[in-house]
């Protein structure tokens, strides 16, 4: 069977495509992990992929071919809100991101029901809710944009990845010795809006921070050092993007889904083996 | 020499003024306490000079060989911090963060500095060990080795000894004194009046009277006697 699988992928572009673009998703998401989990903004990932559903929503009304043109910047825009409002308003930042994330989960299923573009109106939801079988039907375009925002995701975090963990450990004393953190913080913001609108082929908007906090809280059982935690939670990520991809190729599960159970599963294993090291 | 003079300063949230018509010198050498009470707004002047915050009226001048990026700061310990996975030498590194400007990476002379400094402070063993597990003593030492690595002039200190047990509280306090008999200026915030006047050769008291001056005129002064009297009835 494992040959057989090989062979599909070899043979097949869509299967490769698949792939790779699996694989550039999975490193993303975890690279900022870490971060969003220590700046206790777990949930900013799923506020902002339920607002992408939105944004996808009225493309598809408007009949838009590339959706990425209206969906990127509105969930960037909306990244950059949340993270804005989070330091100081009369709404406190979880409030904030459950009112902005509901409120364009019910918006864009609403709109969806108005203007009807398919016959199989609960089918497309829930392929753009759980991803589904979309990431197997990508045109060789949306892979090289996938490839081009994968390759200026990694060069950002590579190139800041010292400010980064300065601003996440103490943004005070980051701020006190002159590094910007304001402009940082917005900087996350916007690369995980880009991040987040990647993966939802991948896992589908409702899975997204799976793959986003799993990776570094396995991590994080395991290993103590900021550098290797970020560096374990990427080829964890990676390795179960892989997995998941494999196993529901050969015993046809949704992807997503299956991914996220690998990830799970990665996670039970990584906390026994963090609780046996102590 | 002065280092930073503060002239006519108001301070507080928004419009609303905490501290009015602040006036005071920090010169070279100084070893200023701050103290007062919770909610006088200690901290919100500290991070005034640091500028993290604009003042409300009047300014703070720095002079020439001061940057306002040299001055080392050792804030209070946040939430975050309790679990993050980050080892002793990134944190120290992490310092030398307002040198570095725009390049992504740090030199070798900006790694040599923070190994000196991890030795000066007795942490260079610790230094692959993750930050969470450490002592509240050995944390705070990290934390002093880090703003040492921004600095060789100025220590902000907010609090440095607080939720420190008492022996570790008094290395703190000689720690501070031997960086500042090296001519490192300390501004710390404080509680604890009584080692602040051991210790400081300033004193700022914040509260409804404003005083500053050297520590022998605070004792002679109303509010200090008043409120050294008072430490020590709590105290014995």
């Amino acid at each position: 069977m494992m040959s057989g699988i090989i062979s599909l992928f070899i043979q097949y572009p869509f299967a490769r495509y698949a792939l790779i673009v699996g694989i550039l998703i999975a490193l993303c998401s975890s690279l900022l992990g870490v971060t969003l989990v220590l700046k206790r903004f777990s949930f900013i990932g799923d506020g902002l992929s339920h607002v992408a559903f939105g944004a996808i929503a009225i493309a598809s009304v408007l009949n838009l071919t590339n959706q990425m043109l209206i969906v990127l910047p509105v969930t960037i825009l909306c990244a950059i809100l949340l993270l804005r409002t989070g330091q100081n308003t009369k709404i406190r930042g979880d409030a904030s991101i459950a009112m902005i994330s509901v409120g364009a989960l019910a918006f864009g299923y609403l709109l969806l029901h108005l203007f009807p573009t398919s016959s199989n109106l609960s089918g497309d939801v829930c392929s753009t809710l759980f991803g589904s079988y979309s990431i197997l039907t990508l045109t060789s375009q949306e892979v090289w944009i996938c490839v081009i925002l994968s390759v200026l995701v990694i060069a950002f975090f590579i190139l800041f990845y010292n400010k980064i963990f300065s601003v996440t450990f103490d943004e005070t004393f980051s701020q006190a010795v002159g590094v910007r953190a304001g402009w940082y913080n917005l900087m996350i913001a916007v690369v995980i809006a880009v991040i987040i609108v990647l993966a939802m082929n991948l896992v589908g908007s409702l899975l997204i921070s799976a793959l986003v906090i799993f990776p570094a809280l396995s991590a994080m059982r395991i290993f103590k050092s900021f550098r290797k935690v970020t560096i374990c939670s990427v080829v964890i990520s990676v390795i179960c993007a892989l997995a998941g991809i494999l196993i529901s190729v050969a015993v046809s599960t949704p992807v997503g889904s299956t991914i996220v159970a690998v990830d799970v599963a990665v996670f039970g294993i990584c906390c026994a083996a963090g609780a046996l090291k102590k | 020499m002065s280092l930073i003079t503060v002239k006519d300063l108001s301070l507080g949230y928004e419009s609303k003024a905490i501290i009015e018509h602040l006036n005071f010198e920090i010169n070279e050498g100084d070893y200023l306490c701050i103290v007062g009470e919770n909610g006088s707004g200690k901290t919100t002047l500290m991070k005034t000079l640091l500028h993290l915050k604009a003042p409300l009226a009047g300014e703070i001048l720095f002079s020439d060989g001061l940057n306002a990026n040299e001055i080392g700061y050792l804030p209070q310990q946040t939430v975050v911090q309790k679990d993050f996975p980050a080892s002793v030498k990134e944190i120290v590194l992490s310092g030398c963060q307002g040198r570095t400007g725009l390049r992504p990476f740090y030199t070798k002379k900006e790694k040599k500095l923070a190994m000196d400094n991890m030795k000066l402070l007795n942490i260079l063993p610790l230094k692959e060990c993750c930050y969470r597990e450490l002592s509240g003593g050995q944390q705070q030492r990290v934390l002093l080795a880090r703003a040492l690595c921004a600095t060789r002039k100025m220590l902000l200190l907010d609090e440095p000894v607080s939720g420190l047990d008492p022996g570790v509280t008094l290395q703190m306090y000689e720690l501070i004194r031997e960086l500042n008999s090296v001519k490192i200026t300390i501004v710390m915030i404080s509680h604890d009046i009584s080692t602040a006047v051991k210790y400081a050769s300033h004193i700022f008291h914040i509260g409804e009277e404003i005083f500053f001056g050297t520590t022998q005129e605070y004792m002679k002064s109303e509010v200090g006697q008043f409120f050294l009297q008072y430490d020590e009835t709590a105290s014995s």
